[in-house]
This record gives C-alpha cells, structure tokens and sequence, in this order.
C-alpha cells in the first residue's frame, strides 16, 4: 500500500462485514434509516453530512455527500456554506477553549 | 454547418448547437458508438439493457414540433437552438398528426420541441386538439415566453387550459444559469410572474404549472417529492411564485449531455452510475409503454429519446412507422427500440417525461 486513501474504497466499504456480518447488517441498517427523509429533508441531511465529513476530514464522506448534496438538490453556494459551518464549528472549538487558557493565566499571574 | 441563426430570437445560450460546430456527434450512429464504447463489461448485464418492453396502449400522444429554439442548454438531448430553422413540422405533417390522434385514445396530447411555441403552426395544433377534448401540455422554457409574438401565451394557454411543464433545473439562480445560459433564472422568475398571474400554478387543476428539474450535471435527479416542497418553499419565499407540481428526470446519455460527459470525463463514470442505479420496479411505469412520440418530419418513435437518435419505431414486419399510414393496431403488438441510453430511464426513482416513476 503506498498511500493511505484511494477512491476505489469507497464502494468496498460494504466489505468490512467480512469480520463481523452481524455488526456490519446493524450498522448498514441504521445508516440508511438516518438518511431517510423525517423531519429534516434528504438535502438538509446531505448538506449535515457534508459539513461532518469536512470537520472529520474524510476524503471518501467528502466524495460521498458532495455528490449527495448536489442530487439532493443542494447547489455550490449552499454545500460551501455548509463547509463554513463545520470550519466555524472547529475554529470556534479551538478558540472557546481559550477561556480556559484565560482562567489559567489568571490564576497564576499576579493582578 | 447549420443554418444562420434566426436574428429574432432572444434567449439565454449556454453553448452552441452540435450542428453549428459540425460536432461528429451530429450523426446518430456516432453517439451509439460512442455509448456501446464504454467499457462496462464489470457492471451487472456487461452493460446490456436486456428488458423487453412491450406497449401498454397510447396515452399520451407527444409531437415534437421541431428543433428551433431561442436557448441552447448544454445538456439538451434535442441539439435544439437559435440556428435549427430546419426542422420545422410543416401544416401537413400537423394535419397527419392529428388523423393519427383521432385514431388512438390518447386522452393527453404532449407538444415539445426545441421550443414548440415557435412553430407557425403551434397555435392551431393547439386549438385542434383543445376542441377534441385532449388535456394539452406545453413543454416550455419559460424564457420563450418573454420574447415578442409568444407574450400573450399565458393568458392564451390559461383561456383554453392548457398545462404547461416548464424546465427549470434549481429553484436558485447558480445551477440553472451552469445549465441553461447566464440570465436565464432571471427570465424564467420573470416568466413564471406571469404565468401566475394569468392563473397558472395556483391549485387550480384547469391551469397547472409543472416544473420540470433535471440535474446541473453527472449525478441523477433527487428526490422528487422531497425536492418539491424545498422548491415550492424556495421560490415562494424569494421570488412569490408558486407552481403546482415538480416533477425529475434524469439527464439522457445522447447529444449535447453526451458531448459534455465525454468533454469533461465524466462518461465512464456517469454510465456505470446509470446501470448500477439500475431498478427494475421502473420498467412498468417507462414513458415508451405508453406514449407515442412523433417528429417533426412524421416519423414515429417510442419515445423523445429514441426519436433523437433516429431509432424509428417499426412494425412487427420491420418497416418503420410513419404518421402518414399511422396504424394504432399494429403499432400495439410491437417491439419497443431499446440500448444503452435506456440506462437513464431507469436508474434510481426513474424518469420519464411526467417524472420519476418508481
């Protein structure tokens, strides 16, 4: 194997059952209900699904729900907005644990 | 090259006509090639489109009333555009058309084209099947309806109740401006204003809007009831328009959308999509069951498609149908034509000319 990723895993994601059939079956099952159209649409789902994938960073969920996104209907101007979503979610994540780093520093240094 | 373009037309263009470029694509048999190429001998069938269609009875009757058009979309199936002044149905081939009509029991007469608005003879095969009693339906671009002689169409459809099934690929400006030409979201809002308020698209079943998406590329149409409610929400919120129905298809593997997926690599990729959304539950609903599909020369065929890449319907005894000696029995015990493009008919939800079937 000389890279990590290649495009032709992602239709063989169905062979990890080959260790387990059983836990392979439940999760395949609950997948496919998760992504059925409930209260939130088959697209808002997608466009979900599209920001998760950036903020895994997961190269084949990011093939799989662009594509998605954009059979849901969804255009390039609302699969980016997604995108901003996850990017504000992380960066956030990391900056709202300054306050800790604030905490910290006030504890420690004289007033 | 194809004729001068006809200077009256206005209309959004997003390419030009395989014909204007004398594309090798222009030849039929070339775009069949060009499909039996593709290697999909990995995929279930090898790739082969094995059903054996068989008619249902004509309930719809549909014209295809010639190629021009004021718009040249990059995924039209038709190669229609501004410069198809050519292939044009003349008066004698509508006046077949409807002897023919008055034979079957067809209770739905489907009129597309290019732009069918621009045929002469457009008004009169409307008239004439209205007064037979047929439920009419135009396919239109919307745009057409902006340009001069065609304004005064959505109050002259809405007088004799006319459905129009309009192309509109995204209820947002970016996807139907990729496909169709920059401008046209635009004009197509400005059209569907006036469609509105000659009393189209307000639940009153004599006046039905119809909004027809196809997808901005290689990936198939999605949900298609789904899609209408985010549609209807979309455009009512932005725009104050409102439409009765959305219906989905698939773009077709064959002229113009065939040119682009081999232009963009995408060939490959989009026909094993096609034959591994592959669903069977589509078959009995398929368009070619039970509609007739005539052209602009007269020339019959199991559907629009088939009539884009000359796949003439024959009779059991092998000649090819014309509307001229037009035979509804004979024409019930036939064979349907069948290859690859098929594929698009009958991947995911289906798609036929009224939508998704499965």
């Amino acid at each position: 194997m000389d890279t990590y990723y290649r495009p032709e895993h992602l239709p063989k994601f169905s062979s990890i059952a080959q260790g387990n059939q059983k836990l392979a079956d439940k999760f395949f099952d609950y997948y496919a209900e998760v992504f059925k159209a409930g209260a939130l649409s088959a697209r808002e789902k997608a466009l979900i699904a599209l920001a998760v994938s950036h903020a895994v960073q997961c190269p084949y969920c990011i093939d799989a729900y662009s594509k998605e996104s954009l059979q849901q209907g969804a255009d390039l101007e609302q699969m980016t907005e997604a995108v901003h979503v996850a990017a504000a979610i992380r960066g956030g994540a990391s900056l709202m644990h300054g306050v800790q780093m604030l905490e910290h520093v006030q504890r420690q240094v004289m007033a | 090259m194809g004729a001068p373009e006809s200077k009256e037309l206005v209309g959004p263009r997003a390419t030009t006509s395989l014909v204007s470029r004398a594309s090798p694509l222009v030849s039929t048999a070339q775009q069949l090639k060009t499909l039996r190429q593709v290697d999909l001998s990995k995929l279930p069938n090898q790739g082969v489109f094995r059903e054996k269609l068989t008619p249902a009875g004509i309930d719809i009757f549909q014209i295809n009333v010639g190629k021009l058009c004021n718009m040249t979309c990059r995924h039209c199936h038709v190669d229609a555009g501004p410069d198809r002044t050519a292939e044009m149905m003349s008066r004698e081939t509508v006046d077949l058309c409807l002897a023919a009509l008055d034979k079957t029991t067809a209770k739905v007469v489907d009129i597309t084209g290019g732009a069918p608005e621009l045929n002469p003879h457009f008004r009169y095969l409307v008239e004439q099947c209205v007064a037979r009693g047929k439920h009419v339906m135009d396919r239109c671009n919307l745009t057409i309806l902006l340009t001069g002689p065609c304004r005064d169409l959505p109050e002259w459809f809405a007088s004799r109740g006319v459905e129009v099934v309009c192309s509109l690929p995204h209820y947002r400006q970016r996807n139907t401006d990729l496909q169709r030409g920059a401008g046209t979201f635009e004009k197509s809002i400005e059209a569907l204003r006036r469609l509105n308020a000659a009393g189209y698209g307000r639940g009153d079943p004599r006046l039905r809007l119809t909004l027809m998406h196809n997808p901005a590329g290689a990936y198939l149409s999605g949900d298609q009831k789904s899609m209408e409610r985010e549609w209807k929400e979309g455009l009512q919120a932005n725009h104050g328009v409102t439409f009765d129905a959305l219906i989905a298809l698939n773009n077709m593997p064959i002229s113009r959308f065939l040119e682009w997926l081999e232009i963009s690599g995408n060939l490959q990729a989009y026909m094993e999509l096609l034959v591994n959304a592959y669903n069977p539950a589509t078959v009995p609903g398929l368009m070619c069951r039970n509609t007739l599909s005539v052209g602009w020369d007269g020339r019959v065929y199991d559907c629009d498609f088939n009539q884009m890449l000359e796949l003439d319907t024959r009779y059991a005894d092998g000649r090819t149908a014309h509307i001229r000696d037009f035979d509804p029995q004979q024409l019930a015990t036939r064979a349907i034509v069948t290859a690859r493009h098929c594929f698009g008919c009958t991947a995911g939800a289906g798609s036929s000319c009224g939508g998704a079937i499965a």
